[in-house]
């Protein structure tokens, strides 16, 4: 890889107690690229993105981000929403985490909190209206608008978020992350429950991403069309160890990666480490 | 959206067949029920026997008048069930939601000007004018609580506590300093304010029924701490000759330099009445003022976006902690102007007036109104404390009315009386969003 990695994950280990969740996991995200993150249920993908996300703390390891200005940040140190805040890393979640009750436009809002925030003179100035505090929020209002119109709910910019059907939610939570202004966004499979055009459509959404908006992407995905499609570079994981990292290509051949999805006999399984070793 | 109504539409054929056997059933599973609840509570009594011991008497004829009753009751309901459409008319009616929306904008406007015009169309009637003061108080109340519950989404049971440290810091303050109401009126505020700090920090990590039960311990030992403070606050015996408010330095008394003199008028006790009308109606319509700014500013937004995901909001770069502390803080103080205005009022106050009592009272009023809602909490709190009022006559049945009012609310209104909420900032054209219409029911999983 030639450009410095956006995100660096050295050593990272997750303890819940007696379970190893993630066990000395070791990789780089690189800078524009789409890394994806692979693995059956209960590998640890997902835990490992609520330690880059700041929800848990590791246990042991450093998670270190890189901004293209030379800043770096440890996630590790962070709190959580300032994660969000300083470090810019956005996610999505498994199970879509919307504010239902408001609409799709005071979502997207929402996600640039800390802009307005700073606009409104922590609400001081917002309160007796300050036309600086009013500029700013028209200009969140714009930003909104572009998003809405990049994942195709502008007519909707004005219905409550919990009426969207299942795929346009997913679409908005992506809008929302990419309103906060993200330099590494961390999807959690995006293409669940989607179908095959939503799913094709996700697809050259995530590519635009990283061509025009320079963003780079950590996604979490079961499926392989998906994976195999779009990502620069897949890390494979298995009851919390790492046991494949490479380009698409590199990993689809990979014999420990099939016996982890597949399932294979012991001796098998013991051949393929050996030769992967 | 499902119609929440269960019964048929009026233009379905009538003469759909009644089943008198499941109608007969129906009845029998009533008089059932009727007699396992009736059989000892009046089919036995205990009276004095002869020889001044309790001897058990047995009342058949009452017990079978019951139970008969319930059977015929149940029967005939069942029969004539699908005649019943007068809940779907009240509540659930295409026409009546018309209605609604055709009137609910000018609604707001109308119960302002008539708040504005109570005392001079209700001069003379000093209990009415007790009574409005009564209603705004609580109005003031719920727009308080409404930040906290209705925009943050946090479960407060102990609001009263703030109400209470309001009034005795103005107590306090204005009897131990001379320092005039106006004075007093924002430091009771800011202490209130800093009480709710105090309570925020430690409930950070708590929500829901966890939130409720520390908030209702909290307003709690805030009353026992009244309670037994003796040296400070007069333990039971409270405080009395609390300052009364004066016409910008005039007083409302009856001699030379009082209010009435310096205006020519007659003196009269009601311009008092009047003048604190009038006051609690500003406080409770700046309240409602900062409240709808807040709304529409990023601390509003992210209020609202806490009580509707709080995981979503910190993954999103917002600080849940000053959040939460904010919402706490902003309305204990709208609390704590409400309880020095109280305690201006009544000129006396002692721990028995915050109990916990008067905080279910206030969350009855919001949840009542509409989560979030501001005509809500004001159509709920003058529902509830003018219905406590108008059916005092009732006597022993007002409890059982206002029961069935709130049964009624619960089956035909489960997100109260006002349940649609504004969207603070739109593309188009502002408009009305129903709160029913959101799934709320998202599974928390691995997050």
């Amino acid at each position: 890889m030639s450009a410095p990695p956006v995100l660096r994950v050295e050593h990272l280990t997750m303890r819940f107690g007696g379970l190893t969740a993630v066990s000395d996991l070791s990789f780089d995200a690189g800078e524009r690229k789409i890394t994806a993150l692979i693995g059956p249920n209960g590998a640890g993908k997902t835990t490992l993105f609520n330690c880059i996300t700041g929800f848990y703390k590791p246990t042991v390891g450093r998670l270190q981000l890189a901004h293209t200005d030379g800043e770096t940040f440890l996630l590790e140190r962070l709190q959580e929403f300032r994660i969000a805040k300083d470090a810019r890393v956005a996610r999505t979640f498994q199970n879509v985490r919307l504010f239902a009750g408001m609409t799709l436009l005071e979502n997207l809002i929402v996600a640039q909190h800390n802009k307005l925030m700073a606009a409104s003179g922590f609400t001081v100035l917002g309160l007796v209206g300050s036309p600086s505090y009013a500029r700013t929020e028209a200009s969140a209002i714009d930003k909104a608008r572009y998003w809405l119109d990049r994942v195709g709910l502008t007519d909707r910019a004005d219905d409550p978020a919990g009426a969207l059907p299942y795929g346009a939610q997913r679409r908005l939570e992506l809008a929302r992350a990419m309103c906060t202004d993200p330099v590494l966004l961390c999807l959690d499979e995006p293409a669940a429950g989607l179908n095959n055009r939503e799913s094709e459509e996700l697809n050259g959404f995530l590519r635009a991403l990283r061509d025009e908006h320079g963003i780079s992407i950590l996604l979490i995905e079961h499926d392989m069309g998906v994976v195999m499609e779009i990502s620069d570079h897949i890390v494979v994981l298995d009851y919390g160890i790492k046991i494949a990292d490479g380009t698409p290509d590199e990993v689809r051949n990979n014999a420990g990666v099939i016996a982890a999805y597949l399932g294979v006999s012991d001796e098998a399984a013991l051949a393929a480490e050996a030769k992967r070793m | 959206m499902s119609d929440p109504s269960p019964a048929p539409r009026a233009d379905e054929p009538a003469g759909a067949r009644v089943d008198l056997l499941a109608a007969l059933k129906e009845a029998a599973i009533a008089a059932a029920v009727a007699f396992g609840l009736f059989a000892l509570l009046i089919g036995v009594r205990t009276e004095q026997g002869p020889s001044g011991a309790l001897v058990i008497a047995t009342r058949f004829g009452p017990l079978a008048a019951f139970v008969a009753a319930a059977f015929a009751g149940r029967f005939i309901f069942a029969v004539t069930r699908h005649r019943f459409t007068i809940p779907a008319v009240l509540f659930a009616s295409p026409a009546v939601k018309r209605t609604a929306a055709a009137v609910s904008p000018y609604l707001a406007a109308v119960l302002l000007i008539f708040a504005l015009v109570v005392p001079v169309v209700f001069y003379g009637n000093r209990y009415l004018l007790d009574l409005a003061i009564l209603i705004v108080t609580y109005i003031m109340l719920g727009f308080g609580l409404n930040i906290v519950v209705g925009l943050a989404g946090l479960l407060d049971l102990g609001y009263v506590a703030f109400y209470a440290v309001g009034a005795y810091s103005y107590a306090l303050i204005a009897q131990d300093f001379g320092l005039s109401f106006w004075v007093c009126l924002p430091l009771a505020g800011i202490l209130a304010a800093f009480t709710g700090l105090l309570l925020g920090f430690p409930v950070l990590r708590l929500r829901g029924d966890y939130l409720a039960i520390v908030t209702l311990g909290f307003g709690e030992i805030i009353r026992l701490v009244l309670l037994n403070w003796q040296n400070l606050t007069g333990g039971p015996n409270g405080i009395s000759g609390i300052p009364r408010p004066s016409f910008f330095g005039l007083p409302f008394t009856a001699s030379e330099s009082g209010f009435a003199a310096a205006f020519g008028l007659h003196y009269s006790p009601t311009h008092r009445i009047v003048f604190l009308y009038y006051v609690i109606l500003a406080l409770a319509l700046l309240t409602n003022w900062v409240t709808l700014r807040l709304r529409g500013l990023p601390i509003g937004r992210a209020w609202e976006a806490l009580r509707e995901d709080e995981i979503a909001c910190r993954a999103l770069g917002i600080n849940t902690t000053t959040t939460k502390l904010t919402a706490f803080a902003m309305g204990a103080m709208f609390g704590g102007f409400a309880g020095a205005f109280f305690a201006t009022r009544q000129g006396f106050i002692s721990p028995e007036s915050f109990t916990f009592t008067e905080s279910a009272l206030v969350l009855a009023i919001v949840v009542l109104g509409g989560m979030g809602s501001q005509l809500g909490v004001a159509l709920a709190a003058t529902i509830m404390l003018g219905g406590f009022e108008v059916f005092r006559q009732f006597d022993q049945y007002r409890m059982l009315v206002f029961g069935a009012a709130m049964v009624a609310i619960v089956i035909y209104r489960p997100r109260g009386l006002v349940s649609t909420r504004k969207a603070s900032v739109s593309l188009r054209r502002r408009r009305n969003i129903p709160t029913d219409t959101v799934d709320r029911t998202q599974s928390l999983g691995p997050a």
